[in-house]
């Protein structure tokens, strides 16, 4: 645990400018930069003597439909050498083309293909931008907030025309989404209005 | 006069016994030499994020089966312990053993499957078959204490769904003796196999920079002489209390790995042979209301503990606003939940980190330069299961 906090200590003073916010929980360095300070920032994780963070473990997105900048790019690095991992962020709005980390780390390569896949983040410089998880002409990004649960589109083989063909999903009963949220603890919108209420009362 | 040549480009799977799973393979050869491999993977793609997001986290555990189907449980391990990080919820000891204990388990399975599917691959068939015979027998263990052979949805946050069944301790005590005799004699059959050594030996090799660059762990990092190994170096659960070694490889190719393996199987016996020793009675998961149901014979005659079951298992618990990272060390290498929560029932992302996937990324690197034949024994030696690496 000392060890993150003088990790802490060492990446905010010798990348002052370039980190926004760095906070340590359960025993993790989560650390807030811009995204175009991404290259500075790793390759001074990867290089420098006193943190070597040599494996890049995964990369990956969350998407949050409501704001403006919309997808929150996560990159998760580990150092062998002193046994720390760090999680590393930024926001990017919708169309924003990021910066690949292949040419630094090679494992990226498929990483990057995944979060292209999955949702549509392009990458600038990346040497191979192709779909790797869905089907070779897959339209849409599953992953995203708004992409169905049971997509848009079902394959079946066609007797008439002897090939795999595509058609709109059609379902015998619609995907039934219940909300189990608990009443007792007052949903959203009742707490909302018992709130009103007292404010008026004040 | 300059000769010209041409490359061929061959279609290797995804329907081929030695492609393990669905992988397709688009192969560049020169001859016979293997130029350029470009893997082609998704055909197993289920969409088990996507599914997870839209299932509260009880409901989630079994997707967790279904990923690395060779070795279920570990898988489900790294889930309970990210939402017991969240939630700061002790897990009895006695559960901490258990979960070990069929953590160990898995590993058995899946590295029996391994080592005797590479033998298989270059030409080897006895040793499938009896290791197969172990495996079922781990297999019933599996289902004596979960109901299920293969996927258990047996850990839950804050411990296991029930105990075990009387005599299942014995009977896994037993197995403890017996075993190791069986990797004396796969190991009879491979060890020492000059055929095996010649299709084996300085083939695949990684070196310890490219092991680190690839992102590789588990027995793909050992293998080439990195002694890492999250049991060790970030000991969670009961790992702290048990005493094992971790076998690290010389030469990193597979031959080293197979080693590895081997001898990851004995360490895993003894590891599971301690649990048995240091288990003692008592509670098998939480006393906490909040994400424990209450006991079967409280439901038959208490209204509020009906109650209870029932918001548990349609609600589900609700868990935190809160991010976390958290890995295990799985049979094939970390095996990490990366879940954001939002204070509902249902996470909010949960991203996966399959190990196979960062292995078969780096297959190109592997094989650019071996012998077409060489790329079942490389594939073999990665261990890829393609439930984990297409999710």
């Amino acid at each position: 645990m000392q060890n993150l906090i003088d990790l802490e200590k060492k990446i905010n003073s010798e990348l002052t400018t370039k980190i926004k916010k760095t906070e340590i929980r359960h025993e993790q360095l989560y650390i807030t930069i811009d995204n175009e300070d991404l290259i500075d920032v790793t390759l001074h994780i990867k290089n420098n003597e006193n943190t070597k963070f040599r494996q890049l473990i995964d990369i990956t997105v969350v998407d949050y439909p409501e704001n403006t900048q919309r997808f929150k790019i996560v990159y998760l690095f580990l150092s062998h050498e002193f046994n720390q991992r760090i999680i590393l962020s930024y926001l990017i709005s919708e169309n924003e083309v990021i910066p690949s980390l292949t040419p630094i780390y090679p494992a990226a390569n498929w990483m990057e293909r995944e979060v292209f896949d999955m949702y549509g983040v392009k990458f600038k410089d990346h040497p191979d931008l192709r779909r790797i998880l869905t089907d070779y002409d897959f339209e849409g990004h599953p992953l995203r907030k708004d992409f169905p649960l049971t997509g848009h589109t079902e394959v079946r083989y066609s007797e008439d025309q002897k090939k795999v063909i595509k058609e709109p999903v059609k379902l015998e009963q619609n995907y039934r989404n219940f909300d189990y949220e608990s009443p007792w603890e007052g949903t959203k919108y009742i707490k909302k209005q018992t709130d009103q209420e007292n404010d008026k009362k004040n | 006069m300059t000769k010209k040549t041409k490359t061929l480009n061959l279609n290797f799977g995804p329907q081929h016994p030695a492609a393990h799973g669905v992988l397709r393979l688009i192969l560049e050869l020169d001859g016979e030499v293997v130029e350029k491999a470009d893997p082609h993977i998704g055909l197993l793609h289920r969409g088990t994020e996507k599914l997870i997001e839209n299932k509260t986290y009880m409901q989630a555990v079994p997707y967790f089966d279904r990923l690395d189907y060779v070795a279920p449980m570990n898988q489900e391990h790294a889930f309970a312990l990210a939402i017991e990080k969240i939630l700061k919820i002790d897990v009895p000891i006695r559960a901490q053993f258990i979960r070990v204990m069929f953590c160990e388990i898995g590993r058995i399975l899946s590295h029996i499957l391994n080592v005797t599917t590479q033998a298989l691959d270059v030409g080897a068939l006895t040793p499938s078959l009896w290791g197969f015979e172990e495996r079922e027998t781990l297999m019933t263990f599996y289902e004596r204490a979960s109901g299920s052979r293969l996927h258990a949805n047996y850990f839950r946050a804050g411990g296991v769904h029930q105990d075990l069944p009387m005599g299942l301790e014995e009977d896994i005590g037993k197995f403890c003796v017996s075993f190791p005799k069986i990797i004396d004699d796969l190991e009879t059959l491979l060890t020492d196999n000059r055929i095996f050594k010649q299709r084996n030996v300085d083939i695949g090799i990684v070196t310890k920079e490219d092991a680190l660059d690839y992102s590789f762990s588990g027995v793909m990092i050992r293998g080439s002489g990195v002694p890492w190994d999250l049991r060790k170096s970030q000991p969670y659960e009961c790992y702290e209390q048990l005493e094992f070694k971790i076998p690290v490889g010389k030469n990193g190719d597979c031959y080293d790995r197979y080693l590895c393996r081997i001898d990851e199987m004995r360490e895993s016996v003894s590891i599971i042979k301690q649990c048995l020793a240091k288990m003692t009675k008592g509670p098998v998961k939480s006393s906490d209301g909040k994400i424990s149901p209450p006991p079967k014979k409280d439901i038959k005659q208490s209204m509020e503990a009906l109650i209870h079951h029932f918001k548990l298992f349609t609600e589900g618990y609700r868990v935190d606003k809160d991010e976390i990272y958290t890995a295990v060390e799985a049979p094939k290498g970390e095996f990490g939940v990366y879940l954001i929560s939002d204070g509902s029932s249902k996470p909010y992302k949960c991203k996966i980190r399959a190990p196979g996937f960062s292995h078969l990324a780096a297959m190109d690197y592997l094989i650019k330069g071996h012998m077409l034949a060489d790329v079942p024994a490389v594939l073999g030696s990665l261990d890829i299961v393609f439930g984990e690496v297409d999710r």
